[in-house]
Order: C-alpha cells, then sequence, then structure tokens
C-alpha cells in the first residue's frame, strides 16, 4: 500500500501560508487514496512558484520552461501511455505564456491532468499582474489597473477539453476528490486552483475566496450539458463555484494514433527489416 | 564518350512541372544511369515561374550543371529564361499553337500540339505536361516501357496511369514519326537498382532507420516533407508524428519523448528554429537527447521561403544563452543525409545533447540517385543507461557527477528509479539548487562530454592533389559542386584540391589548421552573405581565409560557378 510517507519531499520554499501549501497537501492524499506508487507518475512542471511543487513530492520529475509544461507532458505521455502524466503551471504560465499550448492540448484532448495555481498574480517576480487578476487590478505593472482576465474554464470548454473543473486550495478535501477524478479521466483534465497569495494578492484572500465558493457537487447540475457548463463559467462575482464544471467523454488524441494500439511506444521493439521494404518503395 | 545530359521542364506552378521532372528524373534513374535533379519554384500555388533540372550521366553526379540539352517548355516563359541556357544543338519541346516561341536563332525551337495530342489521345488538356514528356523520351529514343512502369507504381489507380501512358505515348509517336534522331540516343545503361532520394527523404529514412519513434513538428518550406513522410510512415513503423500549434511546441513535446526514454525529432526552417532556440537551451540543462532538422532557407525572418542559403551556421553555433554542449553536423550529399542522420541520433542519446543537422532548399528537395542504402550499416548506440539489475534504484541520480560528465539515463516509469531534471540549475538527483558548487560542478560536467564526443568526429573529407596552390573549403550542401570544380580545374590544369566539414562543432580545428596552413592558397565556398564557416575557421584556428566564394541570391552553386569564380581569382 502507498503511505503518505511515500510522498515525502524536499522542504517547500513557499512562504508561509501560501496558498500552495494546499494543493500540495490534495495531490500527495490523492496519490495516496489511488494507490498510485511515485514512480508511476510524471509531474511536469513550468516555471514560478507552481512549478516547484514537483520538488516537493515525490514523481518523475521534468521541471520544464515558463508556459511549456504542457507539450513536454504531451510528448512524455505519448512515449509512454502507462505514465500518470500530471501538469502543473501557475496562471501567468498556464494563461500567458503558454496561452497557446493551452489551447491546443484542449483541443486535440490529450490524455493528461492539468494543476493550474490560480492566484491571479505572479509571485516569483513579487506581485505583477497576472492574465487572470481582475479587471482593475493595481499592480506595479498595472498603475492604471489590469485589464480584462482570461476567463480559462470558458476557454476549456470551448476549446475542447472533455473535463474542466475549479478547486480552492483552502478546501484540500474538495480538491483532492477532484484531482483524483481528473487522473481517473480519459482525456484533457484541466482542474483551475483558486490559491491565495499571502504576500502580493491582498485582495483575493483565503477569506475572500471563502466567502464566495460554492460547491456545484451540492446542486443540481448536469455536467455533461456544454451550454449549462459554459453558464456556469461565466459565474464570477458574489458567487464563485468550485467542483466539476463540464465533463464528458470525447475523443482522446492519443486514441486516434495507430502506433498507441499495440502498446507504449517505449515498450515496442525496433525492426529494422520494416525500413528495408520502405527502400524498396524508391527504386 | 561520357554521358552527362541536362532536362529541364519550366512553366509555372500547377502545370505539372515538377511531376513531369521527377518522372523524367525516374525513368533515367530505373535504366541505370546516375541522375541528378534540382528544382527552383517560387512560394506561390499557381503561376509564376518553376523548372526542374534533371542531370542524366553514367558517372556519379552530386551537382547541377550549366547547359541545357532538352527543355520542355510549358510557357512562354520558360523559352525566354532559358533560351541563353542552351547548349549548341540543344532542343526546346513547346507547343508552338498555343504560346509564342520567341526567336529562334540557336535554332533549337521544336513545336509539338501538346495540348492538341493531349486532348485527342486523352481528352484531358491537363496531360500536356505528360505529352510533352512523351516527346523528350522520343527525341533520345528512349525506352516508353520503363515510363509506363514507373507510371504504375506512381499511380495506385490504374485509369490514372493508363491516361498519362497515352499521353505520353502520344507525344512519344508524334516525335517518332516527324522529327526522329534530333538528339542523341540514350538506352537503359544496366539494370543496376539505384534508389532516387530527396535530402528530406533520406533524413527521414535515417531518422526511422535509427530507431526514432517520435516527431513533432510545424509545416515549414523547406522542412515539411519530412514531417509528411513520417506521418505517412506512422501506422506501418508504428511511431507518432504531432503536427503542433507551434515550433515552440514542437520543440519541447520532443524534449518531452525524449525524456520519456524514445528516439524524438523534429524538423524546421531558420525562421522555425528562432522559435525553438528555448528549447535547444531546454535539452542543453536537462541533457535530453534530441535531433533538431534545419533546413536552411535565405533570410532573416521570412526571407526567401522556396530558396536556399547557408545561412545559419553562425546562429546555430551560439542559438541559446550561457554554454552547454551540442554538436552541429551538414551532411555534404543526399546519401551522406541518412548517415549523418543516424549518426545524430547516437550522438544524442551517448552525449545527452541537442544534435543540430544542418541542411538546405537545394539538399532537401533535390533528387539524387544513390546505391541501395545498406541497413546492416546501421548501428545503434543508445549509450550508457542505468540498469537496476545491478544498481539499487533508490541511488538513481539523473545528474550523476561522472569523470565523463555522462549520467546513466533512466526513463520514468519503466523501473523504480525517480527521473528528476529541472530547466534550474540542479543537483545531482535533478532538483533545483542555488548552491554554488553545484552550479560550477553541473556546469562542468556538462561540458566535460564535449572531450567524448570531440574523438568521434571524423578528419574533415580531402579530395583532390595531394599538394596543391590553392584549396577550396566548404561544408554541407556544397560538396557536390566543389568537388566536380576540382576536377574540371584540374584538367584545366590548375592545382585545387578541397577539404569539405560535414561535422562542424565539435570543431575540428587541429585538421583544419592543418590543412589551411599548409595551402598556399585557401578560399572558403559558402552560400552565404558573410562567410559564416570563415569565421568559425578564424575563432577556431586563428587562421584567416580572405579569400571567399560567396552567394546569396538563393540559387544554388553549380560546379562552372565555382571554376570560374577560382579562375578569375587565381589570375
Amino acid at each position: 500500500m502507498v503511505a503518505i510517507s511515500d510522498y515525502a519531499g524536499l522542504k517547500p520554499a513557499w512562504c508561509p501560508g501560501c496558498g500552495n501549501f494546499g494543493i500540495l497537501k490534495a495531490l500527495n492524499s490523492a496519490l495516496v487514496d489511488m494507490n498510485i506508487e511515485p514512480h508511476r507518475i510524471l509531474l511536469v512542471s513550468g516555471i514560478g512558484q507552481a512549478g516547484k511543487l514537483p520538488h516537493y513530492t515525490r514523481g518523475n520529475v521534468f521541471n520544464s520552461l515558463h508556459g511549456r509544461p504542457v507539450p513536454p507532458a504531451i510528448g512524455a505521455k505519448i512515449a509512454n501511455s502507462e505514465l500518470i502524466v500530471i501538469a502543473i503551471s501557475g496562471d501567468g504560465d498556464a494563461y500567458g505564456e503558454g496561452g497557446n499550448h493551452f489551447l491546443h492540448a484542449a483541443r486535440r484532448n490529450h490524455d493528461i491532468t492539468y494543476l493550474v495555481h490560480n492566484n491571479q498574480i505572479y509571485g516569483l517576480t513579487k506581485g505583477q499582474a497576472s492574465p487572470t487578476s481582475d479587471f482593475g487590478f493595481i499592480t506595479n505593472t498595472t498603475p492604471y489597473g489590469a485589464a480584462n482576465p482570461v476567463n480559462p474554464i470558458a476557454l476549456a470548454i470551448i476549446s475542447g477539453a472533455s473535463f474542466v473543473a475549479r478547486g480552492f486550495s483552502g478546501d484540500i478535501d474538495h480538491l483532492s476528490d477532484l484531482i483524483k477524478k481528473g487522473i481517473a479521466h480519459r482525456g484533457f483534465a484541466l482542474i483551475d486552483i483558486l490559491q491565495p497569495c499571502v504576500s502580493f494578492n491582498h485582495k483575493n484572500t483565503f477569506q475572500w475566496y471563502r466567502e464566495r465558493v460554492c460547491k456545484l457537487e451540492d446542486r443540481k447540475y448536469d455536467r455533461s450539458d456544454k451550454k449549462a457548463a459554459l453558464e456556469k463559467a461565466f459565474i464570477w462575482g458574489k458567487e464563485i463555484p468550485i467542483g466539476i464544471i463540464y465533463e464528458d467523454n470525447l475523443p482522446v488524441y492519443e486514441d486516434q494514433l495507430p502506433a498507441l494500439s499495440v502498446g507504449p511506444l517505449i515498450k515496442q521493439k525496433f525492426n529494422i527489416r520494416r525500413v528495408k521494404k520502405l527502400l524498396a518503395e524508391f527504386i | 564518350m561520357p554521358i552527362d545530359f541536362n532536362f529541364m521542364v519550366g512553366g509555372e506552378a500547377g502545370q505539372g512541372v515538377q511531376s513531369a521532372g521527377f518522372l523524367l528524373a525516374k525513368v533515367f534513374a530505373r535504366g541505370g544511369y546516375h541522375v541528378f535533379a534540382d528544382q527552383d519554384y517560387e512560394s506561390r500555388v499557381r503561376g509564376g515561374h518553376n523548372f526542374f533540372r534533371i542531370r542524366v550521366s553514367d558517372s556519379n553526379v552530386n551537382a547541377a550543371a550549366e547547359g541545357v540539352d532538352i527543355l520542355i517548355a510549358l510557357n512562354g516563359d520558360s523559352i525566354e529564361l532559358h533560351q541563353p541556357e542552351m547548349v549548341a544543338h540543344g532542343i526546346i519541346v513547346y507547343d508552338g499553337e498555343k504560346i509564342k516561341g520567341g526567336s529562334d536563332d540557336h535554332g533549337s525551337l521544336l513545336s509539338i500540339p501538346l495540348e492538341k495530342l493531349a486532348e485527342e489521345k486523352t481528352a484531358d488538356r491537363l496531360m500536356i505536361n505528360t505529352v510533352a514528356l512523351g516527346a523528350a523520351l522520343s527525341l533520345v529514343n528512349y525506352d516508353l516501357n520503363m515510363l509506363n512502369d514507373v507510371l504504375k507504381d506512381r499511380f495506385e489507380k490504374g485509369e490514372v496511369s493508363d491516361k498519362n501512358f497515352a499521353a505520353a505515348k502520344a507525344g512519344y509517336d508524334y516525335v517518332q514519326s516527324k522529327h526522329k534522331g534530333k538528339s542523341r540516343k540514350f538506352q537503359p545503361l544496366s539494370d543496376t537498382k539505384r534508389m532516387l532520394l530527396t535530402g528530406n527523404e533520406a533524413i527521414s529514412l535515417g531518422a526511422v532507420a535509427a530507431g526514432c519513434k517520435f516527431m513533432a513538428a510545424y509545416p515549414m518550406t523547406p522542412a515539411s516533407s519530412i514531417m509528411e513522410y513520417i506521418a505517412a510512415k506512422s501506422k506501418n513503423l508504428d511511431l507518432v508524428m504531432v503536427h503542433v500549434e507551434d515550433e515552440i511546441a514542437a520543440i519541447n513535446m520532443t524534449i518531452g519523448a525524449a525524456y520519456a526514454g524514445v528516439r524524438a525529432m523534429t524538423a524546421t526552417s531558420g525562421s522555425g528554429l528562432c522559435l525553438m532556440v528555448e528549447g535547444i537551451g531546454l535539452a542543453g540543462i536537462t541533457e535530453t537527447p534530441i535531433v533538431i532538422i534545419d533546413a536552411q532557407r535565405p533570410g532573416p525572418a521570412v526571407g526567401l521561403p522556396t530558396r536556399t542559403e547557408q545561412g545559419d551556421l553562425q546562429f546555430v553555433l551560439h542559438a541559446h544563452h550561457s554554454d552547454f554542449p551540442r554538436a552541429i553536423l551538414a551532411p555534404a550529399t543526399i546519401e551522406d543525409a541518412f548517415w549523418v542522420t543516424v549518426n545524430a541520433f547516437n550522438w544524442a542519446d551517448k552525449y545527452q545533447l541537442p544534435v543540430i543537422i544542418l541542411t538546405d532548399q537545394h539538399l532537401a528537395s533535390s533528387h539524387t540517385t544513390v546505391d541501395l542504402l545498406d541497413l546492416s550499416q546501421v548501428k545503434i548506440d543508445h549509450g550508457i543507461l542505468f540498469s537496476e539489475k545491478h544498481n539499487d534504484p533508490l541511488d538513481y541520480m539523473r545528474h550523476r557527477l561522472t569523470k565523463s560528465g555522462i549520467s546513466p539515463r533512466a526513463f520514468p516509469g519503466l523501473g523504480k528509479a525517480l527521473v528528476v531534471t529541472d530547466c534550474d540549475e540542479h543537483d545531482e538527483e535533478g532538483h533545483l539548487t542555488e548552491d554554488a558548487g553545484e552550479r560550477t560542478a553541473q556546469v562542468q560536467k556538462r561540458m566535460r562530454k564535449l572531450i567524448s564526443l570531440e574523438k568521434e568526429i571524423t578528419t574533415p573529407q580531402r579530395y583532390g592533389p595531394k599538394k596543391a596552390e590553392t584549396t577550396l573549403i566548404g561544408w554541407g550542401s556544397t560538396y557536390g559542386a566543389i568537388h566536380e570544380a576540382v576536377d574540371i580545374l584540374c584538367r584545366e590544369d590548375t592545382r585545387v584540391n578541397m577539404l569539405h566539414l560535414n561535422e562542424l562543432w565539435p570543431f575540428p580545428a587541429k585538421a583544419v589548421a592543418d590543412a589551411v596552413s599548409k595551402a598556399r592558397n585557401s578560399y572558403v565556398i559558402e552560400n552565404n552573405a558573410t562567410g559564416q564557416l570563415a569565421q568559425l575557421i578564424k575563432t577556431a584556428t586563428g587562421y584567416d581565409v580572405t579569400n571567399q566564394i560567396l552567394k546569396y541570391d538563393g540559387r544554388p552553386f553549380t560546379p562552372g560557378y565555382i571554376t570560374q569564380a577560382v579562375q578569375k581569382g587565381v589570375r
């Protein structure tokens, strides 16, 4: 049996009280609950405080460039489809620098789980506005207020992701459950995680979120209804819905690849005789 | 008398220039001839002016040559533009009923009612190019059945190949009845079976022969046909090609697949490579083996999309910030492109670094005959791998400090070892660190890999008389043109030899310094504006090669061009 001690990583260098701690705890307990050993997972992260998470747990780790965790995560998943691949980003990483990859990974519906630590601010570079900062939010780089934020939930749904959820790092059990469902889902599973930055975002605090988040699970709601899901995606204010906002069985990119139908690429023996046949086509 | 004969097909995009040119090249290759065919085309789908040159010889050829023996002119521009290139007694096949022939002062124009024949025999005006092809084969009295076989192989549908053959036969018979004996006679030479390959095909075959299982790429001329070939064969060979959203995704996805343990590559051209630069460094610091094909074209920015240049050498030497090892290879010929690609995958694995292969439009889209590749010579070396049979997986450290700088590789999920790596500076385990000592140790470890890699570099190719007044120095795809220029110059009593590099980094400084210091007179010959190899030679050896034959008009060198430039200089 996998125990929580199997996931004891390096000591985090996050600020005390950081929202990231809740995400780390929720991820570790999800992996333990699912009885997944560390060597079966691959954590691919980007740059930012979120990008450091893989070092603070255990598993195979590819800490990639800013904005780029998704492409290497996809490459690794295709190379070894038996790996449980989890990509990890912050809001700047996923929706700013990595926006194009996010859009197209959702569109192609790759079979990976994507955790986005969304604190609506840049933490690592010390407090600049992010693509999800609220309209009018004042920071050093937006002295006249931030522009319109992106809506990652709506973006993921209309782009074609087959699992779109929002979690809150202040509700670890709920988040852990979402992560388990995201891992179990076949297809691109986005979990956008509301995560207060205690050092630089004094607006969207734990308290602020606690007053607003409401669990979709508590309501009657058909999450495979794309239109209803899109409506939920636009609710942001007095109420902020958390939980699975959209989930359906959609075609998965990896299932379209004939090479993967015979097993993981990495386990297939290479046979040069098949190349020999190709040469004849050029005579 | 040796055979060295040039066909050319000229016309607008959409008139079937490429198709007729390819078929001509193929029928002569099937007949045991050596063929070199290059393409000159504009960046448009319809219109403009394109040509396809096919050089047919009874000995090995690796370059295009001046002088056209038979021109198939599908439009008026082709006549106007290429008439000055016709040899004495050359023939221009054109449809005098449809296009103006221009002046006939060379006595070379031969009007054939191409369109009329196409309509009569196939009821399809689109067959004009094939009628002309038949006419050209008839002028040299070639065996038409050879074409029939080629058509049957090319077109899956019997009716398509039959229609093409009927068109070709119409042109063939017309010439036989009216213009028999106008040109020299060609018969199939031998049964020797050679492959007719483009540079991109050679690279694709090299990659699959090396066991490449993954490619991610974004289409860009002149590299696109590599990703298309790999995609087309992905079912047969159980490999994956992902057409991604941009070049940034391409290189990062390639790195992800390689980290997970499969051989992986990407292919692009210069400005696509600009977007990939961050990935070169990522592969460098995470020590992930990847192969990057840069099919060069003139720049900067979009430059001349469909034309050729060797302008990326200094770029790929330095692309990315800070210091880390890389390898740069530049195939000399289309056959060499196959072997260089196999080699690139081995070096990438053994030294765990990015390997860049520099080709260019000229090499990428030219066709040449190549002896059937001997796959038994393909050796696959994955380098040092971590074995859980002999080691405790808990002890595994992806970036372990070793004497050679090479840390054994393990792959995520295949065993119990955890494979950790980071684009931040990291410790031996792969976790990020800011420790000064660990940083220094990791930089030194990575750079140490070059010591063993340098030993893999073979001596640059030498050709021509050992003692010569002049040494011609080149790299990459200019090999064929320079090689032939050496032959021509030596025949004309100018003693020259050549030094050619297909491995550029690590740079074989000692061998090059030795050659340059012994030559009385050296020239670098490069398809770029600033003599980028000359700059590298200067940096690596201290020698200044001031004689430079540079061409940056987007067109490839020919032996004749080099010969004239050297003769002018030597005089």
